[in-house]
């Protein structure tokens, strides 16, 4: 596939980065050469310096017989302006780009085909935060994802002593929690995965990933470990971009205190929030952190965009007594150093962000793509189509498919009832839309099917799609 | 001295245009034929002579006027249209003194609606109508219709237009141009009083009386055409009619213009000092009640609902009305009503006082020097509901309310020392500089101003002017920068 990418900043690299491994040809653009040129060096793809929304620019970049446009410049005007020049001018067929204004994103019709002709719009920071605010949720978890509009959640969680589970074999979770339907997707031991099997034991310090119905997670996540007490306090250092998202998307369930370095910056902060604390200074000034009670904080979040800083305001609040402390960490070197030291949760936002992009880009019907492990591993979520002539999956039993090493099949969320009612609306007494039914080996797959398939590691991932797309016959 | 040639100018053809408001008392004078029809002729044509020849003498020296100018000629303005305001009064009536005609007239335009006349009951129409009219013209202010209907003011009009238009927020504009903004803001109090005409009309009071009680709600005057002010009619259908009436008036026009203007009631629901405006004098109007009907005052819960709701919400909004003498009720009830009618309406309403705006951010800003106690880091603006307010608006604030609290300490001394009693004083300074009207002991709602030496109205009148034009607008004349070149 023909791509173009515009932006080689945070998120353009990391999507340069996730495709070229997939085989594609990928044209980065930006207006700073010297970032091309590392980029260029480090990975095998064209580059084309200059400003990504004038045609030319477009047209050098091979936008004439390009397949797909990613527009991700930190300029939401440059994005929505080259997605209609590529539109207009050369016909692309598919146009995928950054919003971050709330401004754009509240007038949906202004991404239609007669106005900046965007396919799908995606914000980054917005993802980010979403994953935060899980976090904060359920501060016991690792990782909190959701599959099939939220009905399902797979979550990570570091098994600890104490845990009914802990030091048992798999099987025995029936017996715990007999109630709930759950499933143990993954378990990675000191860095390596461990295939689960029924008589697998989990062990204190593994990282479990278990995938249930999202109203059974938390009874699920007891099984690994003692709860904590819910979070009611949080300290929250930086006041950016995802900061004051998550600041925003916060302050009106728990206590948020925020520290934000600039001045200006935290003045803008204090007008634009409604009920957070917001004080000016330096996270890593533990003057300032004692001063603020940092030991009684229950959630530490460092979200500055500077990864040393995070990371020493992560570890010194760690020091002083927060309960719990993560840091957003950019740089993926740094990140899978710290995660599980001192720090609890390493973010990585690129990781993090960029599965709903690539969901776009796969192949095959993908409706979610989420990073695991800050990109080790991924979780998939396919839609079946097709029939048992045209589909390998359709109508089998999954002990039937052919089997692929580290890759499994978690979970089959089946639409039930009229197609174009709307999902799942939270009531409880209202019969779902969706039927969650955890995997097991007599599983018989249907097509409409949504299948969530874990794998272990990235490599994996084209043989999954391949398996799940529809054959030539079927059209 | 150009300058003040200049202003003069100006004053010119303001006094010509006020004297077309002379039509409407004519009008009513010939239709009841209640024998002022002449008395008011004259005056309309001194009013006019006035102006016409101020303005001719003066006619080479008009120039744009400058800031400082227009602080000079809306005090000089309000001053003159109340001074010449007194002619039909004192045309009418023969032993009517210019001390106590001016402080009519004065207490009119700047709808403090205090009396020195009794006998309203049998007073001419056309006088009643007159008074009610002054009311109704100073609510909105004399400077911001000029600005409306008369181009003449050119581009001094915002400066004008600051000078008199009641808030903090003076760069406010809801149009692009300051003379539509003008227009808006006289077009929807022209609408509501149009509605309170009719609705009072229908509650029971004569064609008459409903105008001028209308045009006395509206602008939060509180001139009533009966000695015992709405008591006479002794209507709740009357006294809730204008109950609504006020507490729309005490709200900013501004918010009744967005309404009107976007067809939807969600200007209201961003309104945060509205709200707030509302809550405390809805609140106070059951506090008071569980009060009287405690102290035994009215034993009736709906008797005492009826008497505290009205003259609570008459004293808070600064109209000043009475159905009852409240003077009587324990004395806790008065003075909270005094305390309300200090802070309690909106900025850009027709009444007087601090302004429930200033009130919020003093209130906050006592919050935040707490706040900064216990968290030296801390940022934190002053908002009113989402939007934040900048601190020079704060100071400003702060220095607003320093100067409110000296004139109302110094002309209290000026009472006393004249002999006055001090509740009666310093409750005659509250009720005139928030515009209110009656206040208590000899100034009570049952009494009325006439028992007053000159001296005493004289400084009365003055205080009147000043809450009016919110202090700092008159008494930066009086500092020497300003004259200084």
């Amino acid at each position: 596939m023909k791509i173009i990418i515009l932006g080689a900043g945070q998120v353009g690299t990391s999507v340069a980065e996730n495709l070229v491994s997939e085989a594609n040809d990928i044209t980065v653009v930006d207006t700073d050469p010297s970032r091309l040129t590392l980029l260029q060096d480090r990975l095998d793809l064209r580059s084309v310096a200059g400003n990504a929304s004038s045609p030319s620019v477009l047209r050098q970049a091979g936008a004439e017989d390009a397949d797909l446009l990613i527009a991700v410049t930190q300029s939401d005007q440059t994005n929505l302006c080259a997605c209609r020049i590529a539109k207009s001018l050369f016909n692309l067929p598919t146009r995928i780009a950054r919003v971050r204004s709330t401004d754009y994103v509240d007038h949906p019709e202004l991404l239609d085909e007669s106005n900046f002709a965007v396919d799908f719009s995606i914000c980054p920071e917005q993802i980010v935060t979403d994953y935060i605010v899980k976090l904060i949720e359920f501060p016991e978890a690792l990782q909190v994802l959701e599959f099939a509009e939220g009905q399902v959640s797979l979550v990570a969680v570091r098994a600890f002593e104490g845990g009914p589970l802990v030091g048992h074999p798999l099987k025995d979770i029936r017996k715990h929690i007999p109630q709930v339907d759950a499933r143990i997707a993954a378990i990675f031991r000191r860095d390596t995965p461990v295939t689960p099997e029924g008589d697998t034991t989990i062990e204190a310090g593994d990282e479990v990933f278990c995938l249930a119905a999202t109203k059974d997670i938390r009874k699920v996540m007891r099984e690994m470990r003692r709860m904590d007490k819910p979070v009611k306090r949080i300290m929250i250092a930086g006041g950016g971009n995802i900061g004051h998202r998550v600041v925003r998307a916060v302050e009106n369930d728990y206590q948020v205190k925020v520290i934000d370095r600039n001045k200006h910056h935290a003045q803008w902060l204090a007008e634009n929030v409604r009920r957070a604390l917001v004080l000016q200074g330096d996270a890593t000034d533990e003057k300032l952190l004692d001063e603020e009670n940092v030991d009684q904080m229950d959630f530490f979040l460092a979200l500055t965009n500077d990864d040393e800083n995070n990371i020493m305001a992560a570890l010194l609040a760690k020091r002083m007594g927060a309960r719990r402390v993560a840091a957003l960490i950019n740089r993926r070197a740094y990140a899978d150093l710290v995660q599980g030291s001192q720090i609890d949760i390493a973010i990585s936002p690129a990781q993090i962000s960029i599965g709903t992009l690539l969901a776009h880009v796969r192949r095959g019907d993908v409706a979610a793509v989420h990073s695991l492990r800050r990109g080790a591993a991924e979780a998939l979520e396919l839609v079946v189509h097709g029939d048992e002539k045209s589909s390998q999956v359709v109508g089998r039993r999954i002990e039937q498919l052919p089997v692929i090493k580290g890759a499994t099949i978690g979970a089959i969320v089946r639409r039930i009832g009229q197609k174009d009612r709307p999902a799942y609306a939270g009531n409880p007494d209202e019969t779902p839309q969706y039927k969650v039914i955890m995997a097991h080996h007599d599983t018989v797959i249907q097509s409409g099917d949504h299948v969530i398939v874990f794998v272990v590691s990235k490599r994996l991932v084209p043989k999954v799609e391949k398996l799940f797309q529809v054959g030539v016959g079927f059209l | 001295m150009g300058g003040l040639l200049s202003v003069a100018n100006v004053l010119g053809r303001l006094l010509t245009v006020f004297s077309l408001t002379y039509l409407l008392p004519i009008v009513c004078a010939a239709i009841y034929g209640d024998g002022t029809l002449s008395d008011f002729v004259y005056a309309m044509l001194i009013c006019l002579g006035a102006g016409v020849i101020l303005y001719a003498v003066t006619r080479r020296y008009y120039t744009e006027l400058k800031a400082r100018d227009g602080f000079l000629l809306v005090t000089l303005s309000w001053t003159l249209m109340a001074g010449i305001a007194t002619v039909p009064l004192l045309l009418v009536y023969d032993a009517m003194s210019f001390t106590d005609a001016f402080f009519e007239t004065m207490s009119g335009l700047t709808t403090t609606g205090a009396t020195v006349m009794t006998g309203l009951d049998n007073a001419p129409p056309a006088i009643n109508l007159w008074r009610h009219e002054l009311n109704w013209l100073g609510g909105m202010g004399i400077i911001v219709l000029a600005v409306a209907i008369l181009p003449l003011l050119g581009v001094g009009g915002m400066q004008l237009y600051k000078a008199e238009a009641p808030g903090p927020f003076k760069d406010a504009k809801l149009t692009a141009r300051i003379a539509d903004t003008a227009k808006a803001l006289w077009i929807v109090y022209f609408a509501l009083t149009m509605a309170c005409v009719l609705a009072l009309r229908i509650a029971g009071m004569n064609w008459l009386d409903a105008v001028c009680h209308a045009f006395s709600a509206l602008s939060l005057g509180g001139f009533s055409t009966r000695d015992a002010s709405v008591g006479a009619w002794d209507s709740p259908m009357i006294e809730g009619v204008l109950i609504v009436f006020m507490l729309l008036a005490g709200m900013n026009f501004a918010t009744h213009f967005f309404a009107w203007h976007s067809r939807s009631l969600r200007a209201y629901l961003r309104d945060a000092e509205g709200k707030a405006f509302l809550t405390l004098v809805l609140g106070s109007c059951l506090g008071i009640t569980a009060f009287l009907m405690w102290q035994g005052t009215y034993p009736d819960f709906w008797t005492a609902l009826r008497h505290a709701s009205f003259n609570l919400v008459s004293i808070a909004t600064d109209c000043g009305y009475a159905s009852v003498d409240f003077d009587k009720w324990p004395v806790f009830a008065p003075l909270w009503m005094l305390f309300l009618s200090c802070l309690a309406v909106s900025s850009g309403s027709t009444g007087g006082g601090i302004k429930m705006v200033r009130t919020l951010v003093l209130y906050k800003q006592s919050l935040r020097e707490m706040k900064k106690l216990l968290h030296p880091n801390a940022v934190d603006p002053i908002k009113l509901g989402a939007v934040p307010v900048s601190n020079k608006i704060a100071f400003s604030v702060l220095g607003f309310i320093f100067l409110y609290f000296i004139t109302i300490a110094s002309s209290t001394f000026l009472l006393v020392i004249d002999g006055l009693d001090f509740i009666s004083a310093f409750s005659a300074v509250i009720a005139c500089i928030n515009n209110m009207g009656p206040g208590l002991n000899v100034v009570g709602p049952a009494q009325n101003y006439q028992t007053l030496s000159d001296f005493q109205t004289w400084v009365l009148a003055w205080t009147m002017l000043i809450g009016r034009l919110e202090i700092i607008s008159v008494v930066v004349i009086f500092t020497p920068a300003f004259w200084r070149k």
